[in-house]
């Protein structure tokens, strides 16, 4: 199926009421919510202060109905992890009676053990109350109850390859290896995707039960076979909400996109500035336009600093789907400005003009009204940011 | 008996640092604690049953190191958790 019918198949109104940014910290979670102008951002929070939170999102389905159900994956210092639900918009919070966990193991053998839930996914509009959870180290979770109880997704987390699809401790990133961007086809509540870091990207069409690699084309530059079937480096990936047939990665390995039913990643970093390469972490859609995508480069260089190439910080979009490249710098520093910025932390809002987003491990919080035209910093001095989303509220 | 219980983990205890539970072993102390206040043990105990890696659990003058450590009426358990980290 191409992007093109795709995407005429599906709603492309631009949102309306209020927008939310939910802005996960190491310290704890913050919402800005402003206009449909996004002139003022008013803030609450911290919510769980003092806690990690790697991850806050708000159901889409329970907003449609005017609900404000929210989840946040957290953990406390050097206590285990855990799942939140809030129905009041983060004002009141219940705790997961089973959060995500692996099976015990008999006695004698080690057993994994979750150190935390790094990304949270709501399930398809079908099937209300179910959502996915993706952990350190890589392991895929369920929930049937709107994140109460989490049960282990055996086809992937006992999968006779895990251990060689996820590889050890030491393939992993320095806070541990990751499952991440957790993708569930709006068309097919079965057809799931998962990216791992490392691990690649796998593909699943019967609901978890089974897993297929989806790295053709990626490069593993870091092993011996530089195009192996799994073993990539998956940073982040996402599927366009109007074009469910498009998929973007950005990887250790530069920037791809893939057009479904295809199989082979394409890399469309290669038409970044040399200077600047096509290294990063995040990469962010637009809310209707598949040929666009914004990413945010990091120098990869020598001992990867993982900062703002040069020290000056620009978020690069491509509007004809990676043929060409534009920086986009307005309202930046000009220099001296080292920004990282992690996987799940830019996103783009649904109005019309989109408004785009990123938050550093500085603890900035930047905003643009025009689609990454100019740039606005919305808020400074917070505690190192892990993921901001991007959400229109309903009436 | 009288279980002491650290900082970070008084938010499921009503801030309260001490609290009572019943048991002949670790385990069951763990699992009455977490019967009276949901989800207090899996911060402690990982999924493996093992004691998390900045978690001690004393009893008395002495370190509990596994979970089938016994534990009489009048023993006091102590729970630590360090605070080490930026």
């Amino acid at each position: 199926m191409s992007a093109a019918r795709t995407a005429q198949s599906r709603s492309t109104k631009p949102a309306a009421g209020t927008v939310a940014l939910l802005v996960a910290t190491r310290k704890g979670a913050f919402i800005y919510r402003a206009d449909r102008s996004r002139r003022a951002w008013r803030v609450a929070g911290p919510m769980f202060f003092g806690h990690t939170v790697h991850h806050v999102v708000l159901d889409p389905r329970s907003n449609a109905q005017g609900g404000r159900t929210l989840l946040a994956a957290t953990r406390t210092g050097h206590l285990g992890p855990t799942i939140m639900r809030s129905t009041d918009l983060g004002r009141t919070w219940k705790e997961a009676s089973r959060p995500p966990a692996f099976p015990k193991v008999p006695a004698g053998q080690k057993g994994r053990v979750v150190d935390h839930s790094l990304w949270l996914t709501p399930g398809n509009a079908a099937e209300p109350g179910v959502w996915y959870s993706g952990t350190s180290p890589q392991g895929l979770f369920r929930s049937e109850d709107d994140g109460a109880t989490w049960s282990s997704v055996a086809g992937f987390n006992d999968n006779p390859m895990y251990a060689a699809w996820t590889g050890g401790e030491q393939d992993g990133t320095p806070d541990g290896p990751k499952m991440h961007s957790v993708i569930v086809d709006p068309r097919d509540a079965r057809h799931l995707y998962v990216a791992m870091s490392s691990g690649g990207v796998f593909e699943s069409l019967d609901r978890g039960a089974s897993w297929t690699p989806l790295n053709q084309g990626v490069l593993a530059d870091f092993l011996p076979e530089k195009y192996p079937e799994y073993g990539q480096d998956a940073h982040c990936v996402r599927l366009h909400p109007a074009a469910p047939d498009v998929l973007y990665q950005q990887n250790h390995c530069g920037i791809y996109r893939l057009e479904r039913p295809g199989t082979v990643w394409q890399r469309i970093g290669t038409r970044m500035p040399r200077k600047v390469g096509d290294v990063g972490f995040p990469i962010a859609l637009h809310p209707r336009d598949p040929a666009t995508a914004w990413v945010f480069p990091m120098d990869g260089s020598t001992v990867w600093p993982r900062t703002s190439p040069g020290g000056k910080p620009a978020a690069y979009v491509t509007r004809n789907a990676g043929r060409t490249w534009r920086r986009q710098d307005a309202g930046l520093p000009e220099s001296q400005g080292w920004f990282t910025v992690k996987r799940q932390a830019m996103c783009a809002d649904a109005n019309d003009p989109a408004g785009v987003y990123f938050g550093t491990t500085g603890g900035e919080l930047w905003a643009s009204r025009d689609e990454g035209g100019k740039w606005a910093c919305i808020a400074r001095h917070l505690p190192e940011i892990y993921a901001v989303e991007a959400v229109e509220l309903a009436r | 008996m009288k279980v002491f219980i650290p900082t970070p983990l008084r938010a499921y205890t009503g801030d309260r640092g001490e609290v009572e539970a019943a048991g002949t072993t670790i385990a069951e102390v763990l699992a009455d604690l977490d019967r009276h206040f949901p989800g207090i043990r899996f911060r402690m105990i990982d999924e493996q049953d093992a004691v998390r890696r900045h978690i001690r659990i004393w009893v008395n003058q002495d370190e509990a190191r596994a979970l089938d450590v016994p534990v009489g009426p009048t023993d006091q358990v102590i729970i630590f958790q360090a605070l080490s980290g930026g």
